[in-house]
């Protein structure tokens, strides 16, 4: 079947399998930022946006992004790299694959709530699994990520 | 994975419901379990193109389409409001937000899952199952009866002055749950306890003995809480053993009931 | 001592490519035409093959060939997966494709196919018949069962490990000082316990990859998420019969390892697979197989007795520990002395210990190596015995241990006879106590709503690399303008070594961090380092590191003074130039101009390669403790705080540091509270996806808290010692006490669980 999808701003039209993953897709037009950590939808190592919100790219079906929006860390390189550097100046990123999807779903909660709680940053990045880091210094990341934004923001 | 021959996004209920008659055919949802199944189908039918992702509320009732996430379901302020926050409790452990923008009402409710928390859920609520074919039946009806090939459209949502609580209990806090209990006091019925992950589908318990009474007392509370665990049928399997869902029917029915107490604050959310 | 670069909070050089994930993992670099792999696994514990079709399979379009035990010689010698150094310790107890099936998952056979949906379609068409056999599954029941998991008679041994595999016996070691029997006979009170800890995943978030290509000489070359390039180079030509020079093994970044990839799980089959194609192939194992057909922790069981005086001087530990190395045999044999030689020597006044172990083949999954190795199994059990010992003598666990742990300064007979050169634990605990609060919330507090917060503690040690075997070496090179490449054979797998070893460079070489760049791991390049695994990166190349440094330094002395024409002794050089100054006759020469003159006519090599191996391994030292939520009714527990403070000398980079003990911290806290692991009665493990594998997530635990207490290691780069593997060894047993505290009851098995909690109360 024919699908045409916005991948990162770029049309792209391809003839694929009705059963191919949105992952698989999204790989093969070189989107490398996109891992796959588990079959089973519970590592968030997948996460792309789907018209703006966060998905599981390996539980969609590219034939559902048909005429949709599909956005990676690769279109998203300028808010990866401003938030990227506090988790790097935490050392928080370590082994780095978890980091796209994680770094996808983190932009997904600053866009949608701009000054979260603890609380509501646990919940929400809940389903990006981390083997490396313990969460903390990710939560450092954040926090501090929020704090520098609401700074400029008074300025 | 779940292998697809042919993928059709259809044009109408009644093309949904020819293509499904056929057994090679499924019904996608979210897709998020179909996915992990080991079979064949030949063709995927997809609802996307319905319209059938809103919920409209009106002064009686919720219609949720078959098609709402389950982060749509979270986020609606009515059902929220109506519910005490019963909703979100019972949508926040799913995985992850992400999971959660992506499954859907319908593929919840349509699979009957045991474990099912939205199943838990709306079985507490006066609830209906809008079929294609079928016409509209009652939620527990649903949940009981087998409707074949037909295709689930949206649910409904009766309002009625009442109030719900809604707990479950996991051994991490986005795991699978190994009980859920949801509760509710609505009027011109006993007080109603739903559980669910048994491991079995979710059943619904009435306290036709009026054990609770009018004033729920702490005593009444404790009381219920035997009674429940006498009569919900519990099984073990790999997160918890028929002997610990049992005690667990009785704890959290009792802390149902008590948050559901008059001028009690209930428990939705205290599991923070 | 004035650092600059070193015990600094260092970015990592490869952060940014990380954080906007950049294609540098290996299913990221590999060839679009890879041959694409997939293995049939047996679905029984112990069965042979008596006939396999595989005609249908072959037959299948896209398919390019299917391999079976019949394409390996069965009578050929066999190899281990571990990633030790030769001689190995592990067996050989293995063939790259058996007619023996010994656990549910082992390789029947390989299929590569042009497209993976036409290497799932040939799986399916494969023919197996199997002749089932009664599997050995109960690892207490091993020793020396009538049922043989290497019945085999090219089973091989090469270290004297006592080993015998027709006892089912892996290895079995003794080892004391002091007379035990007397000295728990003459103490006040003896607690004997026995604990059990299970088989826990690694869990890192990138699978096992590889991929393989042939180079333009005709080699393999094997590109794979490896901790280990240069075991990896034999062990593939053990398993291929190949001579190792037709092998090259390089790693790109690695998504994470923990120990797990410290063994070679993956490469065997496209290695095997593009060596018999030519064409390059690649395996990316799914979550489930790396689930059900990797190598875990190894599950021991382990009997204390611990002998003490009525006002807590502990007399004596005896240690029996009994370990599960599952289907073969890796890590086997050394894992197991972790248990004892790395709990034991805490307690630095007994007089006498003892410390005997089994290890025991049975039909389940092969363990391995996992952050820790087999130390974290027996400090669990130590330390929980000495928990249950204070709750006897009524003395408070903290009491107890500033009255017993090792000092520095002290004799450890338990670890290798060797001194403790280096150890702050007085002060971690100090810290550790004031951090928690513990005067204020030992033991319990309740807080309504049926919860109830509890504390609990736990000491522990690890090891700075394997003394006397481990081999660490840098090269160091000044290039055009001045700027150095730092090639390593250690492999960075997230943890930061490329980093931190170039920290050391700069810091011996006084220059910036920009000025070094790094390459490693490949076995055609980098000089010889035996890997990353056993704490030893930045103790053992770190060192090696720091020397190679100070020694370039002399190098680029002796070529600038030769170029000022000025005797090199009496030159030095300052980071940026080489200087000659003798009574106000100053000449100076830029390393800019001197790494131009070192292109152009010149003989001395700018270039230096050191290797390290230490005869000692100092240990870092931790204490942890953890603050218990509990739902007595429930059984719901929540660790809300857990603070820890770790002495690992200098850390090297402050940063990195502590987000390795914050993360080896939440993987103890995973397997004290939810990553269990269970088999159905036919060998068939549960736990095989992250569905059912609970791994924490970031709303399963409140705030770890981790602090330092630096001491000062002679023999490790500018004071450091390791810490990579011995945050992971304080949460369990601080947990099992905080558990008792809150519900009177002792845990001696993990992971504890709500069901567990719940049913004590009743």
């Amino acid at each position: 079947m024919t699908v045409t999808v916005e991948l990162n701003s770029r049309k792209v039209t391809r003839n694929i399998e009705p059963d191919m993953l949105l992952i698989d897709f999204v790989r093969a037009e070189g989107c490398y930022s996109v891992k796959r950590g588990c079959e089973t939808s519970n590592c968030g190592l997948c996460t792309v946006f789907l018209d703006g919100l966060p998905v599981l790219s390996c539980s969609v079906l590219a034939a559902r992004a048909d005429n949709r929006k599909v956005t990676t860390l690769e279109g998203l390189l300028e808010e990866a790299k401003e938030f990227g550097a506090f988790l790097a100046d935490e050392g928080a990123e370590q082994c780095g694959f978890c980091n796209p999807g994680f770094l996808m779903n983190a932009i997904a909660l600053f866009r949608e709530k701009p000054e979260p709680t603890e609380q509501e940053i646990r919940e929400y990045l809940a389903g990006n699994l981390c083997r490396c880091s313990g969460y903390e210094g990710q939560l450092r990341a954040i926090l501090k990520f929020l704090e520098w934004k609401k700074e400029r923001g008074h300025k | 994975m779940l292998t697809i021959k042919e993928y059709k996004k259809v044009e109408s209920l009644e093309e949904a419901w020819e293509l499904n008659q056929k057994r090679s055919s499924r019904l996608i949802g979210g897709m998020m379990w179909q996915k992990m199944s080991k079979g064949n189908c030949a063709v995927a039918i997809d609802l996307s193109g319905l319209g059938l992702d809103q919920i409209r509320e009106d002064a009686d009732q919720f219609e949720i389409g078959c098609m709402v996430t389950l982060r749509a379901l979270e986020q609606h302020q009515g059902l929220l409001s109506y519910t005490d926050g019963a909703v979100k409790e019972a949508l926040r452990h799913i995985v992850g937000v992400q999971f959660r923008n992506t499954a859907t009402v319908g593929g919840s409710i349509y699979g009957k899952y045991g474990f099912s928390d939205v199943l838990t859920l709306f079985l507490a609520m006066d609830t209906y199952v809008e079929l294609y074919r079928a016409g509209t039946v009652p939620l527990p009806e649903f949940a009981a009866k087998d409707y074949g090939r037909d295709v689930l459209v949206r649910i409904c949502v009766k309002k009625h002055p009442g109030r719900f609580v809604y707990q479950s209990v996991r051994n991490t806090q986005t795991d699978f749950p190994v009980l859920t209990c949801a509760a509710a006091r609505l009027p011109g019925q006993p007080f109603l306890a739903v559980f669910g992950a048994r491991p079995g589908r979710a059943v619904r318990l009435f306290d036709d003995n009026g054990i609770l009474g009018e004033q729920i007392t702490e005593e009444a509370a404790r009381e219920f809480g035997k009674y429940a665990a006498g009569r919900i049928k519990t099984g073990g399997n790999m997160r918890g053993s028929k002997e610990y869902r049992t005690h667990l029917v009785r704890v959290l029915s009792e802390r149902a009931a008590l948050s559901l107490a008059d001028g009690r604050e209930n428990r939705n959310d205290c599991h923070s | 001592m004035n650092l600059r670069t070193v015990n600094k909070p260092v970015r990592k050089i490869d952060a940014m490519q990380l954080v906007t994930g950049q294609p540098v993992y290996t299913d990221d670099i590999a060839p679009r035409d890879c041959l694409i792999i997939k293995l049939l696994r047996s679905p029984y514990a112990n069965a042979w093959i008596r006939e396999i079709d595989t005609s249908r399979a072959k037959a299948t379009p896209g398919v390019w060939d299917v391999y079976t035990w019949e394409d390996v010689r069965q009578d050929g010698r066999r190899f281990t997966c571990a990633g030790q150094t030769y001689p190995e310790p592990s067996p050989y107890d293995r063939l790259l494709l058996d007619r023996h099936m010994r656990y549910v998952g082992d390789v029947a056979a390989i299929v590569a196919g042009e497209t993976e949906r036409a290497v799932d379609l040939a799986i399916k068409k494969i023919r197996v018949a199997y002749e089932v056999s009664e599997p050995l599954l109960d690892f207490r029941q091993a020793k020396d069962n009538r049922i043989l998991v290497h019945p085999e008679d090219n089973w091989e041994t090469l270290a004297a490990v006592g080993a015998d595999n027709l006892r089912n016996l892996c290895a079995h070691d003794e080892s004391a000082e002091g007379d035990i029997e007397k000295t728990l006979k003459e103490s006040d009170i003896v607690l004997d316990r026995v604990y059990h800890t299970k088989a826990c995943q690694q869990t890192m978030m990138e699978t096992f990859r590889t991929f393989c290509t042939i180079d333009t000489y005709g080699r393999l070359h094997v590109v794979s998420s490896t901790q280990i390039v240069f075991h990896c180079r034999r062990i593939l030509a053990n398993a291929l019969h190949i001579p190792k020079s037709m092998i090259r093994v390089s790693k790109p970044r690695i998504g994470g390892g923990f120990g797990a990839k410290q063994t070679v799980i993956a490469e065997l089959y496209p290695a095997f697979v593009t060596w018999k194609t030519k064409k390059p192939s690649k395996l990316i194992l799914s979550r489930e197989e790396s689930m059900t057909a990797s190598t875990p922790r190894h599950e021991m069981e382990m009997h204390v007795r611990i002998g003490a005086s009525k006002d807590g001087e502990i007399q004596g530990i005896d240690l029996y520990t009994l370990s599960n190395t599952g289907a073969y045999g890796e890590h086997g044999p050394t894992t197991v002395g972790l248990s004892g030689h790395k709990s034991i020597p805490l307690y630095g006044k007994a007089k006498a210990y003892r410390f005997v172990s089994d290890v025991v083949y049975t039909n389940v999954m092969s363990a391995g190596a996992y952050r820790g190795y087999g130390a974290t199994q027996g400090i669990f059990a130590v330390e929980s015995a000495v928990n249950e010992l204070a709750e006897m003598l009524g003395i408070d666990p903290i009491l107890l241990r500033e009255k017993n742990m090792v000092r520095q300064g002290q004799k450890m007979p338990a670890y290798y006879g060797l001194m403790n050169t280096s150890c702050a634990l007085d002060r971690c605990l100090a810290k550790v106590k004031e951090m928690i609060k513990w005067d204020e919330k030992y033991p319990v507090r309740f807080v309504g709503n049926g919860k109830v917060r509890s504390v609990g503690i736990s000491m522990a040690m690890q090891s700075s690399g394997i003394p006397g075997v481990d081999v660490g070496s840098a090269t160091l090179k000044v290039n055009d303008e001045g700027f150095y490449t730092l090639l390593i054979g250690a492999a960075d797998m997230g943890t930061g070594c490329d980093t931190i070893l170039a920290q050391i460079a700069a810091e011996a070489l006084e220059c910036p961090m920009e000025n070094i760049t790094v390459f490693g791991a490949d076995t055609d390049a980098s000089p010889y380092d035996s890997g990353s695994y056993a704490s030893s990166t930045t103790y053992v190349t770190g060192k090696a590191v720091e020397q190679c440094a100070r020694e370039l330094r002399e190098r680029i002395v002796a070529l600038g003074a030769k170029i000022l024409d000025v005797p090199a002794e009496a030159a030095f050089f300052d980071g940026r130039e080489v200087i000659f100054d003798d009574d106000g006759e100053r000449k100076s020469i830029s390393l800019h101009r001197i790494a131009a003159y070192s292109m152009d006519g010149n003989t001395i090599a700018l270039e230096v390669t050191k290797t390290n191996s230490s005869p000692v391994s100092p240990p870092p030292f931790m204490v942890g403790a953890a603050e218990v939520e509990i739902d007595l009714q429930t059984g719901e527990i929540k660790v809300i705080e857990f603070d820890a403070c770790v002495d690992c000398g200098t850390p090297v980079n402050t940063n990195l540091a502590r987000v390795q003990a914050e993360g080896g911290i939440l993987q103890g806290i995973g397997m004290a509270l939810t990553e269990n692991i269970t088999y159905n009665g036919k060998g068939k493990l549960y736990e095989n996806s992250l569905m059912q594998y609970k791994i924490p997530s970031r709303t399963d635990i409140g705030h770890i808290h981790v602090a330092f207490e630096n001491s000062y290691e002679e023999s490790g780069p500018f004071g450091a010692k390791s810490i990579g593997e011995v945050v992971i060894n304080t949460p369990p047993a601080a947990i099992a006490d905080a558990v008792f505290h809150a519900t009177g009851k002792r845990f001696y098995e993990l992971p504890i669980t709500p069901e567990q909690i719940a049913m004590s109360q009743i």
